[in-house]
């Protein structure tokens, strides 16, 4: 499964995402990859099964086949935890 | 802990405690000036990092109470690294969750990949809610460099 974190640049608030994502996918048991991306790559996606990104720049990102999760506080990996295996188990 | 990158990343006159900022613009600024101050950017860098608030709004509070701000890696970039300013007085950035902001944190990067153990490490730290707290309670730098 592919994963997409999503932030306005690519370097920042999304490599954050992926790297805590991937954190809390190891230990739910969930294989998939993760990639930190901007906003513009995430416009072109057509085969990320999930996006993850923040409430703001979600609005941006209607209109594709993926989910969007969005996440509130970046360090929190119980909110990750929990809207990750709300979505995917 | 230690973090060796963090310290590594935070060069001389890179962190400020207690500025005060008149607006959200002017909370990014100052974490850009610092990052200008310890010499990783040219002060074009921080026009960028303000432009990204204007074009894609706060979604950089990442946390309650923090933003990671940043513009993206090009040739106004000298060197990896980071800045922290914490603000006298809380600034409003209009994210719906986590405002107001009472911590900045200024990235610049030279390239996509090459900063991801700065960033784990710099994650690690503000997972941490007694190392948040002392980085807010900081009364000078050094309180916040002896973190690292």
């Amino acid at each position: 499964m592919k994963i997409i974190a999503v932030c306005g640049m690519g370097i920042g608030t999304s490599v954050l995402l992926k790297m805590n994502a991937e954190k809390v996918l190891s230990q739910l048991g969930i294989e998939a990859t993760v990639e930190a991306t901007d906003m513009k790559t995430a416009r072109e996606s057509r085969d990320a099964q999930v996006i993850l990104t923040t409430p703001d720049l979600a609005q941006l990102l209607t209109g594709l086949p993926s989910e969007i999760i969005t996440i509130d506080h970046f360090f929190d990996l119980e909110e990750l935890t929990k809207k990750l295996s709300a979505s995917l188990l | 802990m230690s973090f060796a990158k963090l310290a590594e990343a935070f060069g001389e006159d890179s962190i400020r405690v207690l500025a005060v900022a008149l607006d959200r613009e002017h909370a990014v600024e100052l974490s850009g000036d610092l990052l200008v101050s310890s010499g990783r950017v040219t002060p074009d860098y921080v026009t960028q990092m303000v432009d990204v608030l204007d074009t894609h709004g706060p979604y950089f509070v990442v946390a309650p109470g923090i933003a990671l701000a940043h513009a993206k890696p090009s040739e106004v970039v000298l060197s990896t690294g980071l800045s922290l300013v914490t603000l006298a007085d809380p600034v409003v950035f209009g994210h719906e969750s986590n405002d107001p902001v009472r911590l900045v944190i200024g990235l610049c990067a030279v390239d996509h990949d090459s900063h991801i153990e700065m960033l784990a490490e710099l994650s690690a730290l503000l997972s941490d809610e007694a190392s948040v707290n002392s980085l807010l309670n900081a009364v000078d730098t050094e309180h916040i460099r002896n973190l690292f």
